[in-house]
C-alpha cells in the first residue's frame, strides 16, 4: 500500500488547540492598540513581563527541551546588551537596528561557549556556563569606551532619534520619552510572540521529537538514528541568538547599562528558572503561567528586600518538592487541557483499547 | 557480508568484557548468541552499533569499515537494536517513539512514517497503545516498544537483546512468528536470548560467549550437544 491511501493519519489538533489559536490572536491584537488606552506604567510593567516571557521561554527550550541546564545566560544579555550601546556610542549605528546586532554578539559569543561548555555534563555543565558569564562580565568591564566597570548611558539624541519614535509620538500624541518605552513594548510583543510561536513549530516539526527523545534518553536517541550533538549546538545557538536580542531590547529600553546590571545571575538567569520552574517545565504554558505569578509576587514582596529574595527561594523549593511539574503541570493534570497540543496523535482503525 | 568482526576486544580499565571476537555474518542470516550472565553479550551488541567503542579491532558493516563510526550514522547505514533493559523516549507517546526512529533512522517522509509505524505497531501488538505515554508502559509493553521501534528504523541488520523473557507461552509463539516475519522479509537478524526454545526456533547459527570469548559457533543442535555449552548452562534449562 502506497501512503496516499493509507487509513493511518497523525495530527496534533485538538478542540482547544484552535480555541488557542483564536485567543493568540485576540490578545495580539489587543496587545498592539494597547498603548492608545493604558498608562506609561502599565506599558512599562508590560514591557518587563514580555522581556521576562520570552527569557523564561528560551531557558525553558534549553533545559525543558534540550537537557541544556544553564546558569549563564545573562552572558547573553550582556553581551548582546553591550553590542547594542557599542554600536549605538562608538559606531553611530540606530538603536532599533542595533537590536539585531545583539543576536550576532549573542551568536559570537555562543560558539567558544557552547564549546567549551558541551565537554561538561550534568552539573558542571551548568557550572561552566557560569564561569563563561564572569569571565565575560570581566572582560566586558575593561571596555573603556563604555565607561568599563561603572557603565555608560544611551545619548539622549540617540533614543530620541531613533526609527519609529517620532511617527509613535504622533500618533499617540505623547512626548518622546513615553513613545520610546511604546516602541520597547510592540518590540517585546512582537519578540515573545516570535519566540513562542517559533519555538512551537519546533517542537511540533520532526526537530521537536529529536528534542524530546534526547532529553528523556541520549543513548536510546543516537540508536534510532539522532544527532545528539548536532541538535545541542542547534538549540544552544537559537537560544543564543534570541537572548542576545532580548538583551539589547532590554537596556534599550533602560538607556544606561553596567557590567553588574547586564551580567546579573538574579535577574537574567535566577530569575527566569523561577518563572519556569513555578510554571511547569517542559511546556511552553508554564512559563506563560509563571510569568504572571513572578511578577504578582515582585510586586507584593518588592518592599521586603532580602526578604523577598528568600521567599522566591523557598516557594521555588516547595514547587518542586510538590509539584515539580509546576502549577500549569497541576492545571493540566487535572483537566487534560493542552494550550499549545504537540502530541502527534495516530489516528485510523485502531483497536479498542486493551484488545491489542 | 552483512557484519564482519575482526579480533574486536573491548576493556574497561583492567577488565576485559570483549576478548578477540571475530565473527562473520552473512546477508539474510539469523544468528543467536548465548552464553552466561556477564559473558559480555550486550557489550558486544554496544560495540556493532557504536553506542560502545572497540579498544582493539575492525568492524565492517556491509563491506564498509565502521570502527569509528558513531551509532547515528551506523543506523542510518541500516542497524536496528532493542535494548535489554527497555530505554523508551518515556515523554513521547508509542506512536512518537516509533515515529522518531523512522524519521532519523529511517529517513522517511512523514507520510510514509505514519504508515510504517501504524503497520509496525501492528505486528508488534502495540497498535492499542498507539497514543499512550511510553513512560505508563508496563515492562512487558516497554519490550515490545523496544522491537517496535528498532523495526522503525527500517534495519537491515537488526539486533534484538533479551526481548523473549517473561512472555507466556502464547505470547512467546506470538513473538517467534513476528521475528520469523521480519527474517523472510530478508532482514538479517542477531538475537541475544536465554528462552533457549524460542531461540532455537528462529536462527540458524548460534554463537556462545563466555568471559567474552567467542568459544563455539555452529549450528544449533551441534552447539547444543557440545560439552563446553552444556557445562555452562547446566542448571539452565535447554
Ligand atoms: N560500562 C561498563 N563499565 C564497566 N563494566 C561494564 C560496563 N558495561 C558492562 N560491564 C561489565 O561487562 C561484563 C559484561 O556485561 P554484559 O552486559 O555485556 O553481559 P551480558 O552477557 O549481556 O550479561 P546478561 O546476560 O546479564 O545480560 C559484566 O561483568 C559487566 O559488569
Ligand atoms: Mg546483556
Amino acid at each position: 500500500m502506497t501512503p496516499s491511501d493509507t487509513p493511518w493519519r497523525a495530527s496534533s489538533k485538538t478542540r482547544a488547540g484552535t480555541f488557542v489559536a483564536i485567543l493568540a490572536v485576540a490578545v495580539i491584537l489587543i496587545g498592539l492598540v494597547l498603548p492608545g488606552f493604558a498608562s506609561r506604567r502599565l506599558i512599562q510593567d508590560l514591557f518587563y513581563i514580555l522581556t521576562m516571557l520570552t527569557l523564561a521561554q528560551i531557558w525553558n527550550l534549553l533545559a525543558g527541551y534540550g537537557g541544556l541546564v544553564s546558569v549563564g545566560q545573562q552572558a547573553f544579555v550582556g553581551i548582546g546588551a553591550y553590542a547594542l550601546f557599542g554600536a549605538v556610542i562608538l559606531g553611530g549605528m540606530d538603536p532599533m537596528l542595533a537590536i539585531l546586532l545583539g543576536g550576532v554578539a549573542g551568536l559570537v559569543l555562543a560558539v567558544p561557549m557552547a564549546f567549551f561548555a558541551f565537554r561538561l555534563h550534568g552539573a558542571y555543565f551548568a557550572i561552566g556556563t557560569w564561569v563563561i558569564a564572569e569571565v565575560t562580565r570581566l572582560l566586558v568591564a575593561q571596555w573603556k569606551a563604555l565607561g568599563g566597570g561603572t557603565g555608560t548611558s544611551l545619548p539622549r539624541a540617540a533614543t530620541s532619534d531613533m526609527i519609529g519614535v517620532a511617527q509613535v509620538a504622533e500618533l499617540f500624541d505623547v512626548r518622546t520619552a513615553a513613545a520610546r518605552d511604546i516602541l520597547a513594548y510592540w518590540i517585546a510583543l512582537i519578540l515573545a510572540v516570535a519566540v513562542i510561536a517559533g519555538i512551537y513549530g519546533l517542537l511540533r516539526s520532526r526537530m521537536g521529537l529529536a528534542l524530546i527523545a534526547v532529553r528523556d534518553n541520549p543513548e536510546a536517541a543516537k540508536s534510532v538514528g539522532v544527532d545528539v550533538r548536532w541538535l545541542k549546538w542547534a538549540v544552544f545557538l537559537i537560544a543564543s541568538v534570541a537572548t542576545g536580542v532580548t538583551g539589547a531590547l532590554i537596556f534599550l529600553q533602560t538607556a544606561r547599562i553596567s557590567p553588574d546590571a547586564a551580567f546579573a545571575i538574579t535577574d537574567w538567569t535566577a530569575y527566569v528558572i523561577f518563572i519556569v520552574v513555578i510554571g511547569g517545565i517542559g511546556t511552553i504554558e508554564g512559563p506563560i503561567l509563571g510569568v504572571l505569578v513572578f511578577f504578582l509576587l515582585r510586586n507584593s514582596l518588592a518592599d521586603y528586600g532580602s526578604w523577598y529574595l528568600l521567599t522566591l527561594g523557598l516557594i521555588a523549593i516547595l514547587a518542586m518538592i510538590f509539584a515539580p511539574k509546576g502549577l500549569w503541570g497541576l492545571i493540566s493534570a487535572r483537566s487534560g487541557l493542552h494550550l499549545f497540543p504537540i502530541r502527534r496523535r495516530l489516528t485510523g482503525p485502531l483497536p479498542e483499547r486493551g484488545e491489542g | 557480508m552483512m557484519l564482519t568482526l575482526d579480533t574486536v576486544s573491548k576493556s574497561f580499565g583492567a577488565l576485559t568484557v570483549t576478548d578477540g571476537v571475530s565473527l562473520s555474518v552473512p546477508k539474510g542470516e539469523a544468528l543467536g548468541i548465548i552464553g552466561p550472565n556477564g559473558a559480555g553479550k550486550s557489550t558486544l551488541f554496544n560495540l556493532i552499533t557504536g553506542n560502545l567503542m572497540v579498544s582493539a579491532g575492525r568492524i565492517e558493516l556491509m563491506g564498509r569499515d565502521v570502527t569509528r563510526m558513531p551509532a547515528m550514522k551506523r543506523v542510518r547505514m541500516g542497524v536496528g537494536r532493542s535494548f535489554q533493559i527497555p530505554q523508551p523516549f518515556e515523554g513521547l507517546t508509542v506512536f512518537e517513539n516509533l515515529l522518531t526512529a523512522a524519521r532519523f533512522g529511517g529517513a522517511a517522509s512523514h507520510d510514509r512514517a505514519v504508515h510504517d509505524c501504524a503497520e509496525i505497531l501492528r505486528r508488534t501488538g502495540m497498535l492499542a497503545r498507539a497514543n499512550q505515554l511510553a513512560g505508563d508502559l508496563s515492562l512487558l509493553d516497554r519490550k515490545r516498544l523496544e522491537l517496535a521501534r528498532a523495526l522503525a528504523t527500517g534495519p537491515e541488520l537488526l539486533l534484538l537483546d533479551e526481548i523473549a523473557g517473561g512472555l507466556t507461552e502464547g505470547e512467546c509463539r506470538t513473538l517467534v512468528d513476528t521475528i520469523r516475519e521480519i527474517h523472510a522479509a530478508g532482514t538479517t537478524i542477531i538475537w541475544i536470548e536465554h528462552v533457549l526454545h524460542a531461540l532455537t526456533s528462529v536462527v540458524e547459527r548460534l554463537a556462545v560467549l563466555d568471559f567474552g570469548r567467542l568459544i563455539g559457533v555452529g549450528a544449533p543442535d551441534e552447539i547444543m550437544a557440545s560439552r563446553e555449552v552444556r557445562e555452562i548452562y547446566l542448571g539452565i534449562e535447554v
